[in-house]
């Protein structure tokens, strides 16, 4: 064994102190130099827009240099936790927080609705290359455990041409807390009052059935491996990575395939309603060609803001969204806003403070 | 201590009385500074863990306080109606850790006997060196080779062949997804052989060579000094990289979510989908709001913990019987 001798390591600290003057020194001095960005605003939230916010941050602060939005896509309820602990400026959410949520607040909260998305049923049928159409209660049917094979008559009735067998079939859901199955559940519950009583709709749920995969991805494979299997997936994963999806029956009767179009459409539907509450489920919406599942998904953003500068750029942002912004989404797949909803959006604006 | 020594003296230089004298003869050969940071470092492991144990149950206070201890023997988990339960996620954790155990325990222990003792050196080293690369393979990696590969395989050929030839035993019956408990043990196993194989292999290689020659001289064959002589004198060491296995088998999150089906549910058949209390976090952590459900996701980590704890201490135990059986430990 070598003794350590204390001129040693008086020396060796020695050493290192200076090694870190010289490392640290100079570097805290030259971080230190030019004057940090005047507005520096943070979110976190939601992961399903988060393509779209990174893009519109990122053409805002190139149009005002002196602006910096920084957004974690942590989750919709890590963005609504760090938004309560005051933490960051502002969330984001794909699930409308309830009053229950809202009353642990502190401070009051508005929603303002981005961008929406729709979800679709994909699925794997050997033999079977026809586009299927699916209605709400072969859906629910399904997602129940109620419909079992594939030739069941709920499916085989809109279904005449496709052929379908007497297979078994594999239900894939989401094993991840997801805006997507808040969406798809919101949609199911809607629909099937069976489904309401006794399984309801949240990020996670209790699936009375199925497999669960991780993630769009974790599902579309499952999908795509496990014959005889059905899954929901996002629209823009769909699109993306062209996964066929089935159309479904909307509330006029007829069978819509989702599309950024029929999206937007089902927006405008419910837009009139939205004038006292902007929290409201655009699930099951009314109009001919709307699409049936698909939701807003908001930014959270309190209605005081005590620092004056904060607050403009915040509001000032909001505006540039719903102008300029909109124009963006769609090439990232998103549906937009339809007017009548980006007209109330503009008067809430108001109540920032 | 030293300095309760030097308060004994009031004067303002005091003069080196004995205790100070050593202590202070003792901070200039480095022991006491090397004693004073070794000392620091160990504690803050002892601190890490007691704060770990603290923050989990501080932070699942509402969950305990709705549910006690029928958190763990319920079998609902259900977030819309707010009513949870950890006992089929403790049985999927269990289940694939056993069935991991099970494949990877003989497989790992057989490499490292044939690595330490029958092959040549130049191969041993090279095949160890691979078997460390394998160990440090990203578990998510794992998870892909699963799904692509393995999950195919055993709903095309292998989940097919056990239902056809083992089917009157519940383990091997019910429908055939591929995903599952059995496949998220099999790859349990793959990750966890590694782990076996390299701290076995040394473990068998730090045997004495005395003890195989006495052996030997005694008449027996290579195989007998093998089996009989270096794997009982190492079992100390092999069973604690079984332990180790177990503790990452235990905790896998990533390449398990992605086979195991993630369902709730307890079921008799290996077949069929479960889930793991590590998956079960990783999946619905993020997007979980209300204060009950993350205190109830909470206190699933705070079982795993206390898991955890209990299955160590029981390796522990088990060392200690084979220990007092009488055979020698490196």
């Amino acid at each position: 064994m070598k003794k350590l001798s204390a001129l040693h390591l008086v020396l060796t600290l020695v050493v290192v102190g200076l090694g870190l003057t010289l490392v640290i020194g100079p570097k805290t001095r030259l971080v230190a130099a030019p004057p940090p960005p005047p507005s520096l605003i943070n979110g976190a939230g939601a992961t399903f827009p988060y393509p779209i916010y990174s893009k519109w941050f990122d053409e805002y602060h190139k149009l005002h240099p002196d602006i910096q939005i920084n957004y974690q896509s942590i989750g919709s309820g890590g963005g609504i936790q760090q938004l309560k602990a005051g933490t960051v400026d502002f969330g984001a959410s794909d699930m409308p927080l309830n009053d229950q949520l809202l009353g642990q607040f502190s401070f009051k909260v508005i929603h303002f609705p981005t961008v929406l998305g729709a979800v679709v049923p994909t699925y794997n049928i050997p033999g079977v290359n026809a586009e299927l159409k699916f209605t709400p209660e072969a859906l629910a049917g399904i997602y129940l455990g109620k419909i079992t094979k594939w030739n069941d008559p709920a499916l085989t009735g809109p279904n005449a041409g496709a052929n379908l067998p007497g297979q078994d079939i594999v239900v894939v859901h989401r094993s991840d807390g997801s805006g997507t199955t808040f969406v798809w559940t919101d949609y199911l519950s809607k629909v099937s009052p069976d489904w309401k009583s006794s399984v309801g709709s949240n990020t996670s749920v209790r699936w009375p059935v199925g497999l669960g995969g991780k993630g769009n991805e974790g599902v579309a494979g499952l999908v795509k491996q496990t014959p005889n299997s059905i899954g929901y997936v996002e629209l823009i994963y769909a699109i993306q990575n062209n996964q066929p999806y089935g159309r479904v029956r909307n509330s006029s009767g007829d069978f819509v395939k989702a599309s950024l179009a029929s999206v937007t459409a089902a927006a405008a539907g419910v837009a009139g309603q939205m004038e006292k509450d902007v929290r409201i489920s655009i699930t099951d919406a009314p109009g001919k060609e709307a699409y049936p599942i698909c939701s807003f998904t908001y930014l959270l953003i309190p209605t005081r803001i005590a620092d004056g500068a904060k607050r403009k750029v915040i509001t000032d942002f909001l505006h540039w969204m719903l102008a300029n912004g909109q124009t963006m989404v769609e090439s990232l797949n998103y549906a937009r806003l339809p007017k009548s909803v980006v007209a109330i959006e503009r008067k809430s604006l108001g109540q920032i403070q | 201590m030293a300095s309760s020594a030097s308060t004994f003296t009031p004067s303002p230089r005091p003069a080196l009385t004995g205790r100070a004298r050593v202590f202070l003869l003792r901070l200039r050969s480095g022991d006491e500074v090397a004693h004073l940071i070794t000392l620091i470092f160990a504690s803050a492991i002892l601190l890490i863990t007691v704060l770990l144990a603290f923050e989990l149950y501080r932070n699942s206070a509402l969950s305990r306080e709705k549910f006690g201890w029928h958190f763990l023997t319920t079998r609902t988990w259900d977030p819309v109606f707010e009513d949870f339960g950890a006992l089929p996620f403790i049985f999927g954790t269990v289940v694939t850790s056993a069935v991991g155990l099970l494949l990877a325990v003989p497989v790992g222990v057989g490499a490292a006997i044939f690595l330490a003792e029958l092959a040549p050196p130049r191969i041993s080293d090279a095949l160890a060196f691979v078997i460390e690369l394998l160990a440090a393979v990203p578990s998510v990696i794992y998870g892909l080779l699963a799904i692509f590969t393995l999950v195919p395989l055993l709903r095309t050929v292998v989940q097919p062949f056990l239902k056809e030839h083992l089917g009157f035993i519940p383990l091997f019956q019910g429908p055939n997804y591929g995903v599952g408990l059995l496949a998220a043990g099999l790859i349990l196993a793959i990750m966890i052989v590694p782990f076996i194989v390299s701290i076995s292999r040394e473990v068998l290689m730090a045997v004495p060579v005395e003890q195989r020659e006495a052996a030997l001289a005694l008449g027996a064959t290579r195989w007998e000094s093998t089996w009989k002589v270096v794997v009982p004198y190492a079992r100390a060491g092999i069973l604690g990289s079984v332990f180790l296995a177990m503790a990452r088998a235990l905790g896998e999150t990533m390449a398990v979510t992605m086979v195991i089906g993630n369902d709730p549910k307890i079921s008799s058949s290996l077949f069929a989908p479960g889930y793991s209390i590590a998956a079960v976090i990783a999946n619905e952590f993020t997007e979980a709001t209300s204060d009950l459900y993350i205190h109830a996701l909470i206190e699933l980590g705070l079982v795993l913990f206390i898991l955890t704890i209990i299955l160590n201490g029981l390796a522990r135990l088990l060392i200690l019987a084979t220990r007092r059986k009488g055979t020698a430990h490196p």
